[in-house]
């Protein structure tokens, strides 16, 4: 992967991440990455490489530097501490029978 | 990547429809609409050969789709065009590139002109685009209901070209010196052939034939005059004071960049012809 100023015939053409929402899609999804100087054109080159210019899609696109993601090597910290605590979904408790509503 | 289904359903006519249509005896050009329709056949097709001769060699691999994909729209209007032309002379598409001369091609000579580099590619492409936009916003109102319907097409597509030789424009021009220089030199060296652009259309002075029909290129100029100056001021250059070229190229004079792209365009075709591909 290259990042803003990894090398030195690219530093002026950073990568930029491009999102997607479809004309019926709900989200923005995450389609790929292209290298463009600026904003604008990294909007018209995500057209061009994504989308084929098809109507009713919103892009957006972030200069992949403005982007922390989590550490892989963190994993387990991260996302495992809800196992074996089932107490924190609704469905540990068994609903009272003077609740019918519930 | 985008679901298939949300991918936009084009409705919009197809140089496969038109052909459907003259096949079927529906949709025949009379002669001054054919003569006219390939006089805009040719000036797209020329553009768009130009514009693949830069394929995996521009500045960056997201540069080389957008020129590519601008080539491919142009590729488009060309065999519409041309399909539509050919209809009043019982010739293709094919027939009508591969089998013509240079003298024979109407294409005007701003769109044969050598790419040069990135900057000369701009600066043609920029004139080109201008002219483009304001001939087919007026030709969607043509009487002629199959030129209509593919001017209707291809405003969509020549306004996104517009906006990235404007882009181009602003960052070459407003880039380094190196770049400005070269801005300058690309847009110098395309200005000669400006001119031809708002010259008749030598089938429109035959008799009125083309009154409703065609486009008078004279009445482009506006807005052709109140945009692409401003624009070239505003990316810090110089609008060129050189005289324009005599022109001809609706007449099949050309200059002498045609001829060899020509003999590239139509070597096998000419080497096997007849052949079905």
């Amino acid at each position: 992967m290259t990042s803003p100023g990894d090398s030195g015939t690219r530093e002026t053409w950073p990568l930029w991440e491009v999102f997607l929402r479809s004309s019926r899609g709900l989200s923005h999804v995450h389609a790929g990455s292209l290298h463009a100087p600026d904003s604008t054109m990294a909007v018209r080159n995500a057209r061009d490489l994504y989308t084929r210019r098809g109507e009713g899609v919103s892009i957006w696109v972030v200069p992949a530097s403005a982007i922390t993601a989590s550490d892989p090597d963190a994993k387990g910290e991260f996302f495992e501490s809800p196992q074996g605590k089932e107490y924190r979904h609704a469905t540990y408790y068994t609903a009272s029978e003077t609740v019918p509503h519930l | 990547m985008i679901p298939k289904s949300s991918r936009a359903v084009s409705t919009a006519l197809t140089p496969e429809a038109i052909a459907a249509s003259i096949a079927s005896a529906e949709t025949a050009a009379s002669e001054p609409v054919a003569r006219y329709a390939l006089g805009l056949g040719d000036d797209a097709l020329v553009l768009a050969h130009r514009l693949g001769e830069w394929i995996a060699n521009a500045p960056e691999l997201e540069e080389d789709v957008a020129l590519g994909n601008i080539g491919l729209d142009l590729l488009g209007h060309a065999r519409s065009f041309l399909t539509y032309a050919g209809s009043a002379w019982g010739r293709s598409e094919d027939d009508l590139a591969y089998f013509r001369g240079e003298s024979d091609y109407r294409n005007r000579q701003l769109f044969e002109q050598p790419s040069g580099d990135f900057a000369h590619t701009i600066a043609r492409q920029l004139f080109a685009s201008a002219y483009f936009d304001a001939l087919y916003r007026a030709l969607q109102r043509s009487t002629d209901p199959t030129l209509a319907a593919i001017a209707a097409k291809a405003t969509k597509e020549v306004d996104y070209h517009l906006d990235h030789s404007v882009q181009w424009l602003l960052r070459l021009g407003l880039g380094t010196a190196e770049s400005h220089r070269r801005m300058q030199r690309g847009v110098d060296a395309m200005w000669p052939f400006v001119g031809e652009l708002f010259s008749p259309e030598p089938e429109a002075d035959a008799g009125g034939a083309l009154e409703g029909v065609a486009v008078d290129p004279e009445s482009l100029r506006a807005a052709f005059d109140e945009l692409v100056p401003r624009l070239i001021t505003d990316a810090g250059l110089a609008v060129p004071t050189i005289p324009f070229a005599w022109g001809g190229g609706r007449e099949g004079r050309h200059t002498e960049a045609l001829g060899p792209m020509l003999a590239e365009m139509q070597v096998l075709a000419r080497a096997h012809p007849g052949v079905t591909w």
